[in-house]
């Protein structure tokens, strides 16, 4: 028997040897540094998640109507009606979560142990890229089931290209389709959302690893392997194989992960109203903002940066812009770092406050786009200055200005920060 | 000369040219997927005007027709709401309406035909959502110097009784006043204001 699977495997092979070589290439023998931590997890888990959506998705589309008359009451039958369609969705919709979850622990990785930094700037860009295309995603998700949040986030989201000037009112017509948010934009949105932007992603996802496969991972001493490699093999010495080293760790996060992600799923899919909000239990209503309305938690950084910033010329759009500029910095990340060091093990204080700083502004950035911009109340005194009283929409402009100036001032103080001189080898 | 130390010119020149026109055709190729994006045809065809009865409507009420697929308020305001336009003056973005869009006849202080009558639509003029009316009895909630008004859930844009958008918001303009009518001293009619007046 053994010997006849053998003899297929051979004659396969000697037809596509590409199978081989690619699993040779990118897991028997491609050499990864041994110190990886628990910060390493990540990368796979969002691959794991992805695939997770994409068959939950799948099997979703098979009784989701994408029609502004039917397309509540068709989520609501998935829910009820539908074998295991309660689970399947709530799956997808724990999961459009986990996946920003694990995707901002990976990109704070990268902040932490400099993995941005040359030589792996386009493994850096294609992860942007990858982030960017994923919000885009969740976004068109979160129209379809056509619940209030659904309709009113989409009306703000697609207004703020209304504000680009010259160009915005027609662009934010020709994205809506119509003069409101209405079923053309539901179905288009359907499209985008189910096939054109998860192709994307798995052309993102493939450019990003083959880059990562190009010139090797960092690690957390930040130092190359590369440079030290065994005369004999031409392997790094600090190096294993991805497989079978890797893959076991891995399957090890993956069942911890499920661990978390099954209590989710099972004892609070809403997560509080945090991963699906309360008011989009109730159908889109055009005609009636609910009274408290905040974009999903993954969505609310850059919320509060939006709503930070005053109108100026008769014009909202510097806060779109100042949203905009906020996503598009961390593409120049590999450029504004300048430290000699890659590994915050090695960097000094001013690299490590200003990342501490900015991680504190950015969650408190988080916390205020979940809420009214009046839930810290107003200053009990009055000055030239203040144009609006509010607490929390100065506590919005401060968390704004420090996470623009870790960014802006980042070529400043990388270069005057005291750094520890690399080790040669990595650590354990 | 050998061909493998020299570009042939005519050919080099026919692949540039060959592809500047494969370049166009694609480009020619992406205007139907393009232009299928716009509005149809049936979608522009919708958004007849509407007529709202304000028979029955009492002082302070609100009244919410829907024209062209957006909110459109009718609010029946107390003298108490025309006064506080006044007072609010100084603390408007654009208190004359000079930027912000209304018909002519509705370029005033009250910005409205008749000065207990306000039509306006129900959009806040920076992202698109539907403010909520707020009366000067939420002080709780709004501040201390509130006086009534409207408060957008959104960003927190706040509008005076006339839809004047007060300085400190996120909106820039005031609230739009679409084009209307009175039919007869109980009907408005919403989206025209060429038959009758």
């Amino acid at each position: 028997m053994a010997s006849r699977l053998m003899a297929l495997w051979d004659w396969f092979d000697s037809r596509m040897p590409s199978v081989a070589e690619e699993w040779r290439k990118h897991a028997a023998e491609y050499y990864a540094p041994k110190n990886f931590n628990f910060w390493y997890y990540f990368g796979s888990l969002a691959i794991f998640v992805l695939v997770i959506q994409i068959v939950t998705g799948i099997f979703l589309t098979m009784h989701y109507k994408p029609d502004a008359g039917l397309a509540f009451g068709s989520v609501e039958y998935i829910m009820r009606d539908v074998w295991g369609g309660w689970i399947i969705r709530y799956i997808h919709s724990t999961g459009a979560s986990a996946f920003f979850i694990v995707v901002y622990l990976h990109m704070f990785r990268g902040l932490l142990y400099g993995s941005y930094k040359r030589p792996r700037e386009l493994v850096w860009i294609f992860g942007v890229l990858i982030y960017l295309t994923l919000m885009g995603e969740a976004f068109f998700g979160y129209l379809l089931p056509w619940g209030q949040m659904s309709y009113w986030g989409a009306q703000v989201i697609v207004n703020l290209f209304g504000t680009i000037p010259f160009i915005g009112p027609d662009l934010a017509l020709w994205i809506r389709g119509d003069y409101v948010v209405g079923d053309a934009t539901l179905n288009r949105f359907f499209a985008l959302h189910v096939i054109a932007f998860p192709l994307v992603l798995l052309g993102l996802v493939a450019a990003h690893i083959l880059a990562l496969h190009d010139v090797g991972s960092n690690n957390p001493d930040g130092v190359e392997i590369k440079k030290h490699k065994d005369p004999k093999t031409g392997h790094p010495l600090d190096g294993i194989p991805f497989h079978p080293y890797y893959t076991v760790k891995d399957i090890v996060g993956a069942i911890v992960f499920l661990a978390i992600f099954c209590s989710i799923l099972f004892f609070t899919p809403e997560m509080g109203g945090y991963f699906l909000e309360y008011n989009n239990f109730i159908p889109a209503d055009p005609l009636k903002t609910p009274p408290h309305i905040a974009p999903v938690w993954y969505f609310t950084p850059y919320y509060t940066i939006l709503r930070a910033v005053p109108p100026l010329f008769n014009s909202q759009f510097p806060g779109v812009l100042a949203m905009g500029v906020a996503t598009m910095i961390l593409f120049f990340l590999p450029w504004l770092d300048r430290s000699p060091v890659k590994s915050i093990r090695y960097r000094g204080t001013l690299y490590k406050s200003a990342l501490g700083v900015f991680v504190v502004a950015f969650l408190i950035l988080g916390y205020l786009g979940t809420e009214p911009t009046t839930v810290w109340g107003q200053f009990g005194f009055d000055a030239f200055f203040l144009d609006t009283k509010e607490i929390a929409t100065w506590v919005g402009r401060l968390g704004t200005v420090i996470y623009f100036l870790f960014f802006f001032l980042m070529p400043w103080y990388t270069v005057r920060d005291k750094c520890q001189t690399e080790p040669d080898r990595v650590t354990m | 000369m050998s061909a493998s130390d020299s570009v042939d010119r005519t050919r080099r020149n026919l692949i540039v040219a060959t592809s500047i026109a494969g370049g166009a055709a694609s480009v020619g190729a992406a205007v139907p997927f393009v232009v299928s994006m716009w509005p149809s045809e049936r979608a522009k065809a919708a958004g007849a005007p509407v007529e709202v009865d304000i028979s029955r409507m009492e002082p302070g009420d609100l009244k919410i027709v829907e024209w062209r697929g957006k909110p459109v308020w009718v609010i029946r305001r107390t003298k108490e709401m025309v006064d506080s336009l006044k007072a609010v003056a100084a603390r408007l973005t654009d208190p004359g309406s000079r930027a912000s869009t209304q018909p002519d006849y509705a370029t005033n202080e009250q910005r409205a035909r008749k000065p207990e009558f306000m039509v306006m639509e129900g959009v806040c003029t920076h992202l698109g959502c539907s403010p909520q009316m707020k009366t000067a009895a939420a002080k709780a909630e709004m501040g201390t110097d509130w006086i009534g008004g409207f408060y957008c859930p959104c960003h927190g844009s706040k509008f005076d009784y006339a839809g004047r958008v007060f300085k400190g918001a996120p909106a820039p303009l005031n609230l739009p006043v679409p084009p209307h009518v009175y039919v007869s001293d109980t009907t408005i009619l919403i989206g025209d204001d060429k038959k009758g007046a």
